[in-house]
């Protein structure tokens, strides 16, 4: 039944008086509806110049070859790999969010899990630009896959991780778009059924004809209980895979056994850092305080300084096994990372990711909004230097001393840099303003269990355990949409 | 003879509809479909509908994928062209693993989505056979194809008011316009 009454210790998941379905349609749909603040309008603005930037820098790229990047022959990977990798890692957190979190049946993911699948797919996609960019003749990525070429019979390695990676994204980015979409189509309908004109013509191409009758909801829980269960290995393998791409070299500092659950810890660090970021703002500006609480911040809160720790026990861990190895390459290659002439990127790596985030163990910082978003910035940096640090640092000191470089960025790799941002915060935006940034249906489901006001009247009703209640108006002092003084006299 | 074809019964409650579908039960009235805004859990067993078999296509799907792709493999590396790397044998089963387990997903997702849209008649650009605008927002919607059963309009309506239907609709059409 829907309406089972959940435990009163727990904490709602939505808060607020009066929501009923109705109001919740219509403030997760307000967005979409009407027509956008200046807020809006400003972020649009700002990214899609973004967005022009980076079309320009890779248009440049195509035209004037790879060697209008920063590469040499030494570091033939620097922010090319690092931003692919960066945005792939932040990818996982939607499907950590959409996926495990389900089988998990933790209910509060109900509120962000779609716009951190929008998170997800618009990361793949600047992950995926940036594969194809690097290539440098983008017509050549046709040579990545296993298709008939006039090079006779000639087919690629299947033994090879960079081939494995071709596999993992395309279906990462596949499996993720399918999710979220058939996620969607109620919502869609939603909107649909609420529009007139061309408008609900268009919705209506897009919801499929879903109507919500009892069988298309049963096979839609199915479906999303399969993809969510094959989407967890799924999610966990991508980053894996890509961890290979190093792990699977010989180079000092990439050939190690620890790389793919490094690797997946750091992405789902980074994502929520970028899921933080996203949402804080959305949140406020969009008006979703009562789906989005408190608890949602400080449950992903709790997910950062967890999978940040595991990620600095990882790189501790490195270092004590490059010196316990006794290989004198493996070891001049950590020393060389934290005392060499990138000494300034991994330190900005190991403050941003292991020191500053340990704050969060602190209950304040966690249910600070400021301190949340600022630390999400921190940890964004951070993630990125994690992963120029292991990429430019072990290449520029190659085998042979006579071949050590630097690697020094041209404005066209920033360029690309900073645009990829742009084309991410753009597609974000466009989100926002055509499809529901908030599951509606998840959330209709959460309101006669698990929603504040259905909780204050199992308060005023009285039986509950005295102890019980003060735990739990205890815990509501952290919601900053709730006004405390309504429960003194409850 | 009324022109009426369905009787919808809009709950704004979820539960007072499945008061509702208990009373219609009761009184051997059967039920067209429910349409709700959300999935209503327990509602296939108080409606006898069976559990979906979407999970065996699912498990089909994905020994098909990776089936495939092993195959792909296999021919290229091990029959087609088998190339000497450092000695070591053409036919490296662990390095075949990763594509063999993206695949086994890939074909898995799109499989069991295909199917589920497949079984469920929804692709691009159909016309939707809903009942009421307000199903898919905040009215929970039993519907009762009247011409199929003998109880009277009026004891069916008065069943749905009783158990909190807070509109109940005559229509002489089955599904809404969205022309």
């Amino acid at each position: 039944m829907s309406s089972h009454n959940e435990s009163i210790i727990r904490e709602p998941l939505i808060t607020g008086n009066n929501i009923t379905y109705a109001q919740i349609t219509e403030d997760i749909l307000r967005p979409v509806e009407k027509l956008p603040g200046r807020a809006w309008w400003i972020g649009f603005s700002v990214a899609s110049m973004g967005a022009t930037l980076w079309l320009f820098a890779v248009s440049y790229t195509f035209w004037y070859g790879i060697g209008s990047w920063g590469l040499n022959k030494t570091v033939g990977w620097a922010w090319d790999i690092t931003g692919f990798v960066w945005w792939v890692g932040i990818g996982h957190a939607g499907t950590l969010i959409s996926a495990i979190l389900l089988l998990f049946r933790q209910k509060w993911r109900n509120s962000i899990n779609r716009s951190a699948e929008a998170m997800t797919i618009f990361a793949v996609i600047c992950a995926a630009s940036y594969i194809v960019a690097h290539m440098g003749r983008p017509w050549m990525a046709v040579y990545s896959l296993p298709l008939p070429n006039q090079y006779g019979s000639l087919g690629v390695n299947f033994n090879s991780p960079l081939v494995w990676d071709v596999f993992a994204i395309s279906t990462y980015f596949t499996v993720s778009l399918v999710f979220w979409y058939t996620g969607l189509l109620p919502d869609i309908a939603t909107i649909r059924d609420r529009a007139t004109g061309l408008r609900r013509k268009v919705y209506s191409f897009m919801s499929f004809g879903w109507t919500g009758s009892v069988k298309t909801w049963q096979r839609f829980e199915t479906v999303s209980l399969i993809l969510a269960g094959i989407s967890t290995p799924l999610v966990l393998s991508v980053h894996s895979i890509v961890s290979m791409d190093f792990a699977t070299s010989l180079e000092p500092g990439w050939h190690t056994t620890i790389f793919p659950p490094y690797f997946v810890a750091g992405a789902i660090f980074s994502g929520f850092a970028m899921v933080q970021t996203l949402l804080l703002i959305a949140r406020k500006v969009l008006g979703l305080e009562n789906y989005i609480t408190m608890f949602h911040i400080e449950a992903m809160n709790k997910i950062i300084i967890l999978t940040g720790s595991i990620v600095m026990v990882a790189y501790c861990t490195e270092f004590f096994i490059a010196y316990y190895s006794q290989v004198e390459y493996e070891q001049y290659a950590f020393i060389n990372r934290y005392f060499g002439p990138y000494w300034w990127a991994s330190w900005s790596m190991f403050c941003c990711n292991c020191i500053i985030p340990q704050v969060l163990w602190f209950k304040s910082v966690r249910r600070s909004i400021a301190a949340t978003w600022f630390l999400s910035i921190i940890i964004n940096i951070g993630m990125w230097f994690e992963r120029f640090v292991i990429i430019v640092t072990s290449l520029h000191r190659d085998f042979l001393p006579s071949s050590w470089a630097m690697f020094y960025p041209t404005w066209i790799d920033v360029s690309v840099f900073i645009g990829s941002i742009g084309v991410f915060f753009t597609l974000f935006l466009l989100f926002l303003r055509v499809l529901p940034a908030i599951a509606i249906a998840e959330v209709k489901l959460l309101l006669k269990g698990s929603s504040e006001q259905e909780k204050k009247k199992i308060l005023q009703s009285g039986h509950i355990d005295a102890s019980q209640g003060e735990f739990y108006k205890d815990a509501l002092t952290k919601f900053d949409a709730i006004d405390i003084a309504e429960y003194e006299k409850v | 003879m009324s022109s009426t074809k369905f009787i919808l019964g809009l709950f704004e409650d979820p539960d007072e509809m499945m008061d509702g579908i208990t009373a219609l039960q009761q009184n051997s009235v059967p039920i067209y479909d429910v349409y709700t805004p959300m999935p209503i859990h327990g509602i296939e067993a108080k409606l006898g509908i069976k559990d979906s078999r979407l999970g065996y296509a699912a498990f089909m799907f994905g020994c098909l994928g990776g089936t495939v792709v092993f195959s792909i493999i296999y021919y290229f590396m091990v029959h087609d062209w088998p190339m000497n790397i450092g000695g070591k044998p053409a036919f490296a089963v662990p390095d075949f693993i990763p594509i063999t387990f993206e695949w086994t997903v890939l074909y898995t997702a799109l499989g069991t989505v295909a199917t589920f849209f497949f079984a469920t008649h929804l692709f691009p650009g159909r016309t939707p056979r809903a009942m009421d605008y307000r199903a898919t927002d905040d009215r929970f919607v039993i519907a009762i194809d009247v011409k199929k059963n003998n109880t009277p309009h009026e004891d069916i309506t008065n069943l749905l008011k009783n158990a909190g239907a807070v509109e109940v609709k005559h229509n002489d059409r089955k599904y809404v316009s969205y022309e």
